[in-house]
């Protein structure tokens, strides 16, 4: 993992104690709102519907145990007990007091954490892969790209004011598990020959204008990837629209001048920028891999595992939702469900976090990371290990197996806490999750993604959940959209309308004709939604949520 | 004839602690929607809000957010503002914690 550089440490501890003065100087009336909004957003400070929110950066997704346990202290000292793990790899606290943050922010920087590149129209913090540095069908690990990227970001003066937010995303293996192409900047590593290199797509995004990202590079090679990325970036800066901030994102700059056109311009600026990148860049690069070599994996023979397997059932039912193949045999990737039904997707307990700690030291070589799904991952547990780790895991309350099933729901914190938010997300994820469980249905029913949004905004990803729930508003009533065949991987796609919106308590039922639609639609069990949903259409789901006279009426 | 005026409250978020309150009829501030001033008359309003707005120092963010008379005092008339009375529904954190305190 990456270790924060005496530069590192002394950027952040400067950047704590300016804004503990300007927090000062807003209690003490130096500072108006207006002049302090913008300071508190770099920071990560925003003030939502009942309280102050931190949003707190875990870069590209990675965390040290003892980062985990100083999250877990913060959660206990200065909030309620508890975070909340996000669509972009952030913890989000909710109920922060304006006069506690400059002492969080400390206590983060103690860890080598911070909230820096969590809001504002700058380059926010890159995502990555959660199973990165994993998987068995990875290139290469994307995180110290990721952590480049992140040094060539952090206050980079020409992006300080881009027309709007900018997102990077970035992957090592071809099975998109980053949603690359929902991103500003989409980057998958790909190998021609022995040459590592990115394919590089732009103007991806979800929001009121939900666009699948564009190839801007087939191959580019790895030396040129920030005079690249400083070619788009700079691009969009002069060509990107700063007239309407519904319009202002990549992915409008993109749709409104042709891809061809963008890339042109792109292409002339990098000719321009990259004789200016001498090579340092490529010696940090290779200073940051050496931080991010794996851990020394023991070699333990996981026989006893296979054979706990074949005598217990409830590890059988948990280890086919939650353990991935590793790219060491004798290993495995566990998946740690936030999702026990009935909680808040993404929500954990400080008791919870230091739980994650202990086991990721005991089992883990000390990582964990958290994904864009809001579930936290171990990603090097030796396979002899797993049926301790399953056992541990079954005494803190944290072996749901429901990872990839339809209680498995990401879901934004809605106008539970939203400032921004039309309706509420949360109570409709643990409805349907306690619903489905009722029913005995989710085994059943098998691997299917449910997002759910509460504001146009799409924090929750609604366009690419196989079933997408977005909260709108309607004259003064919550009412739920529903989008079908919506797919975040690399084979994404943009769900399509059903038709007209569901009243709060209309949601459940709904999805529950839709799916019982699927069961009776699909050819065998082991055809998923998303497949039954490509191979017959919308049709046959509209009728089951609208009825025959759908066809026409939708 | 200009359309019927929404009964209105002041409303914003503490600059301290961030939590929801409302202006009262005496000029203080609550953390009680029922305990809110309820404003018939837009000019008054408007003159409410900007008493509010002239308070950076205590205040972020005031606006007019509509309400009704009710038997306790004035009611939030949107789901959005009845949320906002009360704290999140999936933990009774909010004001709902300190209701059952």
């Amino acid at each position: 993992m990456y270790n924060y550089s005496d530069f590192d440490e002394a950027f952040l501890r400067e950047r704590c104690a300016q804004f503990r003065a300007q927090v000062e100087r807003r209690l003490d009336g130096s500072l108006t709102e207006e002049e302090f909004r913008p300071l508190r957003l770099m920071n990560g400070l925003y003030l939502q519907l009942h309280a102050y929110m931190l949003r707190v950066a875990i870069p590209y997704g990675t965390l040290s145990a003892r980062q985990m346990r100083q999250l877990a202290h913060i959660a206990e000292t200065w909030d309620k007990g508890y975070g909340h793990f996000t669509t972009r790899q952030n913890i989000q606290y909710n109920w922060p007091k304006l006069t506690d943050v400059p002492d969080i922010l400390d206590a983060l920087a103690d860890v080598g954490l911070h909230a820096i590149q969590t809001s504002g129209n700058c380059i926010r913090n890159v995502t990555a892969d959660h199973f990165a540095g994993a998987a068995a069908d990875e290139i290469a690990d994307p995180r110290p790209y990721a952590e480049l990227i992140r040094q060539w970001s952090t206050d980079h003066p020409e992006f300080q004011f881009l027309p709007r937010k900018f997102k990077i995303a970035i992957t090592g293996a071809e099975a998109d598990r980053a949603v690359i192409r929902a991103h500003d900047i989409g980057l998958q590593i790909v190998a021609r020959g022995e040459e590592i290199g990115f394919k590089v797509l732009v103007g991806g995004g979800l929001g009121r204008t939900p666009l699948i990202g564009q190839v801007i590079r087939d191959f580019l090679p790895e030396s040129d990837l920030l005079p690249y990325l400083e070619a788009i970036v700079s691009t969009y800066n002069l060509m990107g629209r700063r007239d309407n901030k519904y319009k202002a994102r990549i992915k409008i700059t993109v749709f409104e001048n042709g891809i061809d056109a963008f890339r042109d311009a792109t292409e002339e600026q990098f000719a321009r920028l990259r004789p200016a990148f001498s090579g340092v860049d490529q010696a940090l690069l290779a200073g940051i891999k050496a931080q991010f070599a794996p851990p020394a994996f023991r070699n333990a023979d996981p026989a006893p595992y296979e054979a706990a397997l074949a005598v217990d059932p409830l590890l059988r039912a948990w280890a086919r939702q939650s353990v991935t193949a590793h790219r060491v045999d004798s290993h495995a990737i566990v998946t740690v469900s936030l999702k026990a039904h009935g909680q808040t997707p993404g929500d954990a307990s400080a008791d919870q976090m230091r739980t994650l700690a202990d086991l990721a030291e005991a089992y883990g070589y000390g990582e964990l990371r958290i994904s864009h799904e809001q579930n936290v991952i171990l990603p090097h547990v030796a396979r002899a290990d797993l049926p301790a780790l399953f056992e541990a895991l079954r005494k803190a309350d944290l072996a749901t197996a429901n990872i990839g099933l339809v209680s498995d729901i990401i879901a934004c914190p809605g106008m539970d806490y939203c400032a921004l938010a039309t309706a509420r997300s949360i109570p409709v994820a643990q409805g349907i999750a306690t619903h489905f469980q009722t029913l005995g249905l989710e085994q059943e029913i098998g691997a299917l993604k449910i997002k759910i949004s509460g504001c146009i905004n799409a924090c929750g990803h609604h366009h690419v959940g196989h079933i997408g729930i977005l909260g709108l508003d309607r004259a003064g009533v919550e009412n739920y959209q529903i989008t079908l065949g919506g797919d975040g991987t690399e084979t994404a796609s943009i769900g399509e309308r059903a038709g007209p919106g569901f009243a709060y308590d209309e949601v459940i039922p709904a999805i529950e004709r839709i799916l019982r639609a699927y069961l009776d639609l699909r050819t065998t069990p082991e055809e998923p939604f998303l497949e039954t949903y490509r191979r017959l259409g919308a049709q046959p789901f509209k009728t089951a949520l609208y009825g025959e006279g759908a066809r026409h009426a939708a | 004839m200009s359309r019927k005026f929404t009964p209105k409250v002041v409303t914003a978020n503490d600059l301290r602690e961030g939590d929801v309150i409302y202006l009262t009829a005496a000029g203080e501030w609550t953390r009680e929607h029922a305990q809110a001033e309820l404003i018939e008359d837009e000019a008054i309003a408007e003159l409410r809000l900007l008493k509010a707005m002239g308070q950076p120092d205590r205040v972020v963010g005031p606006y007019l957010a509509d309400a009704r008379p009710g038997p306790n005092g004035p009611e939030p008339t949107h789901f959005r503002e009845a949320f906002r009375t009360r704290g999140p529904s999936n933990y009774a954190h909010g004001k709902q914690e300190r209701a059952h305190v």
